[in-house]
């Protein structure tokens, strides 16, 4: 009896070792950095908003990361007229799907949509975003290390500069960008919280208001746990 | 006015006693309390697995409640909205921003969907551990799994309507099942779907069943099982039945009014579980993907098939069942089995209680057979799910083969273990400390 439950228990265990391993280095944390979410944003709305839509965020929401109206109207609303409108594109889907073979997605709430049992979205976008590497084969000459075969350019190619796969199998830069490695990094992971904050906007408030919503609840426990004692103790 | 069985309150001259009698004697308000909660006799040995019934009345009030206020701002439309976005899908995500609170409601849903199953399988658990569904609870139980049947069917229409990659495979894969059925299968299959793919007349289906039908029959199904369960009586964690002992008033000696003893102690429940709710809702609301899967956040794209579908957690078990039958028999295909062993795998909680033979109710008093089968079960059970999140292999359908076979076993075996399993005698009245 008891090897046979033993051996029920370890079956799975051996069933499950095999699978494909995806790398993907950790995000640094932006939760909570104006700063860096600002530029975040800033990097987003320049780089992204051309060819990828935000279709479920508005403008005017960039308030939660510390920006006024009057400065998302003059800095960052590039795609639409109003600032309580969403973050939309112009490009056509049909066109887009022509020229790229698959239109670019919403990126919304990519964040959320790429976590994996390898990792957060934030993770695998802030290994993507450093991944790209020339790659002739590809009609755009690119190619990536997480998302093979990628139909997307490496649209922040002059900021990183261009990397090639080496013997090893491992990224070198063969041509500098305007940023150093480091500075790259930094920027991605500011983009990468944005997207991140992007995805549900609400995030660390609701952390918040769960820290709240269970000191109430404990202290409902205590009442609740007394009335019951005093009501049970004539039951014997 | 005609007169009735029911006992009729006496107005003893204040305002709410008036108010009482009047009432009483055109509705049995004061005899249904009475019935139901205030002299309603519940053994006084209930313990922690006696939490799991009033916990899921709670969470189906609040999906109802939560449902209500999604409904207001859900949108069941499959179309493509300026931006490339399916309407449905978009009208999630305004939930999620823009409608003040709808996040909350929203997680709530989400999470309720999630915590309905973990209540409901632990309370099902409960009537296998002491053997709740024995006679004279046979209906009791059978309305039971009906509930859990229309909880499924309730999961499945629900998990379609964000219409994200998840909700459109998941459904794609499950509705096609119809089509293993020989001859009509196909036909069939159409007929579900009312399209010859998923597309806006499933959505809008499924739409329907999810906010009217299904509930209609659960609220229905629910009340069924508490006034069958009135009619004969709570068991309790000896299965001694209370009913034998009674003082002169007719009271059991080990009942108590569930009104105000159960009603303190299940508030206590309730507050731990808002407690554990909360901490799921609040901080991890996508249950580590198990409770919204990640791919379910990517518009449903009939073009794109993931590399992987698989279903929610609380289906895996039985979506084991259904990938574990790999041989065709008869000349059907084998799917066709897979389907009949899923089915067959929920359809066998029907029968417990005439598979049951032992003389004694409650694991307390059962012999070693039962103790280690149900443990192998459970661990059985565990497996099936665990194996239904994940692509197959080789390696891991024969495990689940296994599991299949000690699964059914379980239950088909049952007449005739049960009644030579070496029982001790149950006492005659509950133990209570």
């Amino acid at each position: 009896m008891k090897k046979l439950l033993i051996s029920l228990l370890i079956a799975p265990v051996l069933a499950f070792a095999a699978g494909a391993e995806l790398h993907l280095d950790k995000a640094p944390d932006r939760a909570g950095d104006t700063a860096a979410l600002q530029n975040g944003a800033k990097v987003f709305v320049n780089y992204c908003l051309s060819c990828h839509s935000a279709s479920y965020m508005r403008y005017n929401r960039l308030r939660d990361i510390g920006l006024t109206e009057d400065q998302i109207r003059t800095n960052l609303l590039f795609t639409a007229d109003k600032v309580g409108e969403p973050m939309r594109i112009s490009m056509q889907r049909a066109e887009a799907k022509q020229w790229f073979g698959a239109a670019p997605p919403d990126l919304t709430v990519i964040a959320r949509a790429r976590a994996s049992e390898f990792g957060s979205g934030s993770d695998w976008l802030y290994t993507y975003l450093r991944t790209f590497y020339r790659d002739d084969s590809r009609p755009t000459g690119w190619n990536n290390l997480v998302f093979a075969n990628v139909g997307m350019p490496h649209a922040l190619w002059a900021l990183q500069g261009e990397q090639v796969m080496g013997e090893d199998h491992h990224l070198k830069l063969a041509k500098p960008g305007k940023l150093k490695p480091e500075e790259y990094d930094a920027m991605v992971a500011d983009l990468v919280g944005f997207l991140k904050y992007m995805g549900e906007p609400v995030g660390e408030f609701r952390k918040n208001l769960g820290v709240a919503v269970l000191i109430a609840l404990a202290l409902l426990f205590v009442l609740s746990y007394a009335l019951k004692r005093e009501f049970w103790k004539d039951i014997h | 006015m005609a007169d009735s069985n029911y006992e009729k309150f006496k107005s003893d001259g204040t305002l709410l006693g008036n108010v009482t009698e009047w009432v009483d004697a055109r509705f049995p308000m004061t005899s249904m309390w009475k019935a139901h909660l205030s002299e309603y006799y519940a053994p006084k040995n209930f313990n922690f697995w006696y939490f799991f019934g009033s916990l899921a009345l709670l969470v189906l009030v609040l999906q109802i409640v939560t449902g209500i206020f999604l409904v207001m701002h859900y949108k069941p439309d499959a179309s493509l909205n300026a931006s490339g976005v399916p309407v449905a899908f978009a009208s999630v995500e305004y939930i999620m921003r823009d409608v003040p609170w709808g996040w909350l409601i929203r997680y709530m849903h989400s999470t309720g969907a999630s915590a309905f199953f973990i209540v409901v399988y632990l309370h099902m658990f409960r009537g296998m551990l002491y053997g709740s569904y024995r006679k004279p609870r046979e209906l009791i139980w059978v309305f039971g799994v009906m509930i859990f049947l229309a909880l499924m069917a309730e999961a499945f229409a629900g998990y379609l309507l964000p219409w994200g990659q998840m909700s459109y495979w998941g459904a794609q894969v499950i509705l096609n099942l119809f089509s293993a059925i020989p001859l009509v299968g196909n036909d069939l299959a159409t007929w579900i779907r009312g399209d010859f793919v998923i597309g806006d007349s499933t959505l809008n289906r499924m739409f329907s069943f999810h906010v009217i039908a299904i509930p209609l029959v659960l609220l229905g199904l629910v009340v069924a099982h508490v006034l069958a369960l009135h009619e004969v009586g709570s068991n309790n964690p000896d299965g001694v039945e209370i009913k034998k002992k009674k003082d002169e008033h007719g009271i059991p000696l080990d009942g108590i009014p569930f009104h105000p003893y159960y009603t303190v102690k299940d508030i206590v429940g309730v507050v731990v579980f808002l407690m554990v709710f909360s901490v799921i809702l609040f901080f991890m609301p996508e249950g580590g993907g198990y409770f919204l899967e990640y791919n379910n956040f990517i518009p449903a794209d009939p073009m794109v098939t993931p590399p992987h579908i698989a279903p929610v957690w609380y289906f895996t078990p039985y979506y084991s069942l259904l990938r574990a039958v790999t041989y065709p028999l008869f000349g059907v295909d084998a799917k066709f089995w897979g389907v009949m062993a899923m089915g067959a795998g929920v359809m066998i909680f029907f029968f417990l209680p005439w598979l049951d033979r032992s003389p004694a109710k409650s694991i307390r008093y059962r012999g070693p057979i039962f103790k280690g089968f149900l443990a192998i079960w459970v661990i059985c059970f565990f497996i099936l799910g665990y194996l239904g999140v994940l692509a197959p292999t080789p390696g891991r359908t024969l495990v689940s083969q296994i599991c299949t076979v000690i699964y059914f076993a379980f239950f088909l075996t049952m007449p005739v273990w049960s009644k030579i399993d070496k029982c001790q005698p149950e006492p005659d009245r509950v133990t209570f400390k």
